[in-house]
């Protein structure tokens, strides 16, 4: 026996790279627009995409990715839309994230034909889903107010691949100590000019943005002037 | 706790190189914005390469530190906190020299000996 030193030279996240690649030309032949939307669990990812997405004249569609149960799925089929619930303890190893592997085991499920627009709701988590791209256009973050000034600096990576922050629960603000010039001090540090909005999910504060904003990008709407 | 999902990336990449054969190391070059706890990468990849051909192989890894470079006044700086704009000028045209490497350089593996060809040349 002998040992040999084998010349690698690659990203060791190319394998997922070339996957969302694939998952990438299939929305491209279906002429679908992808949003991969992102946050920490519980700063109300689902309830925000209830109000957007009710009276979206895009046609849409979700996946929704979560490690087990389909409690969002459920409430998101209320609005009448194609739904995929996509677990991730069910052959994935209760993965804390979607890779672009879950994603294409998902797409023969979605009738991609007929869609404008596809979000993917990642699992909650502010570390992982950052590190693997699943074949989107764009990605949107959720960070709420309940979270605090700091998260941009703890977590610059997803802060930093995402093209627009939803700043959640502001009808909040009036009860927390949260320095929202803080937060976007701290956002602009790490990812200078990144798009931002103020939201509330309860009230339907600023989601008539986020609503146009997702029209723009499934292509139903002129950019913004 | 992403130091799971990236050791199984690593591994799934090491094993396709591998190609069958026992590795025995693996040389990585990780840039300091990948946000990787060193002692985390190595606990996990040593339980995802358990039962595989990496099991017990060392990983070894040149951990690079972020550098930036502003793309309006040059100025160059490797930042302590994830802050981009240039703390000379305040620009936001900030270039990335390094810091996001998460490269597999080298694996090293264990060869069979190829069987010994008796010498038959003719004197």
């Amino acid at each position: 026996m002998h040992r040999t030193k084998v010349k690698v030279a690659e990203d060791a996240l190319d394998a997922n790279t070339t996957i969302a690649n694939a998952n990438r030309a299939d929305f491209d032949r279906d002429e679908v627009s992808v949003v991969n939307f992102m946050s920490a669990p519980g700063a109300g990812k689902t309830t925000l995409l209830e109000r957007a997405l009710t009276g979206l004249e895009a046609r849409v569609g979700v996946l929704e990715g979560d490690v087990q149960g389909s409690a969002d799925a459920d409430r998101l089929s209320a609005l009448h839309l194609p739904v995929v619930q996509l677990n991730t303890d069910s052959g994935f190893g209760g993965e804390c994230h979607l890779d672009a592997n879950m994603v294409r085991s998902a797409l023969a499920d979605l009738p991609l034909a007929d869609l404008d627009l596809l979000v993917i709701e990642n699992v909650g988590n502010l570390v992982c889903p950052a590190e693997f791209k699943v074949g989107e256009d764009a990605r949107v973050m959720v960070s709420a107010v309940t979270e605090g000034e700091d998260k941009p600096l703890k977590y610059p990576l997803m802060f930093r691949t995402c093209e627009l922050v939803l700043i959640n629960k502001v009808d909040l603000l009036e009860h927390l100590d949260f320095d929202l010039d803080r937060f976007l001090y701290h956002l602009d540090a790490v990812h200078p000019g990144v798009e931002h909005m103020l939201v509330s999910a309860k009230s339907g504060e600023g989601v008539d943005g986020f609503r146009d904003w997702l029209e723009r990008i499934a292509g139903r709407a002129p950019a913004a002037a | 706790m992403h130091e799971l999902s990236l050791s199984s990336a690593i591994l799934a990449t090491t094993l396709r190189h591998a190609e069958g054969r026992p590795v025995r190391s693996v040389q990585m070059r990780i840039g300091a914005m990948r946000q990787v706890v060193p002692e985390s990468l190595d606990f996990y990849f040593g339980i995802v390469t358990r039962g595989t051909l990496a099991e017990g192989a060392a990983l070894e890894v040149d951990y690079l530190p972020a550098r930036l470079r502003c793309g309006d006044c040059a100025r160059e700086w490797e930042p302590e906190l994830p802050l981009f704009r240039c703390p000379g000028c305040g620009g936001a045209a900030v270039e990335t020299l390094s810091g996001t490497e998460f490269g597999i350089e080298y694996i090293t593996v264990e060869e069979e000996e190829e069987a010994e060809t008796p010498c038959i040349a003719p004197r």
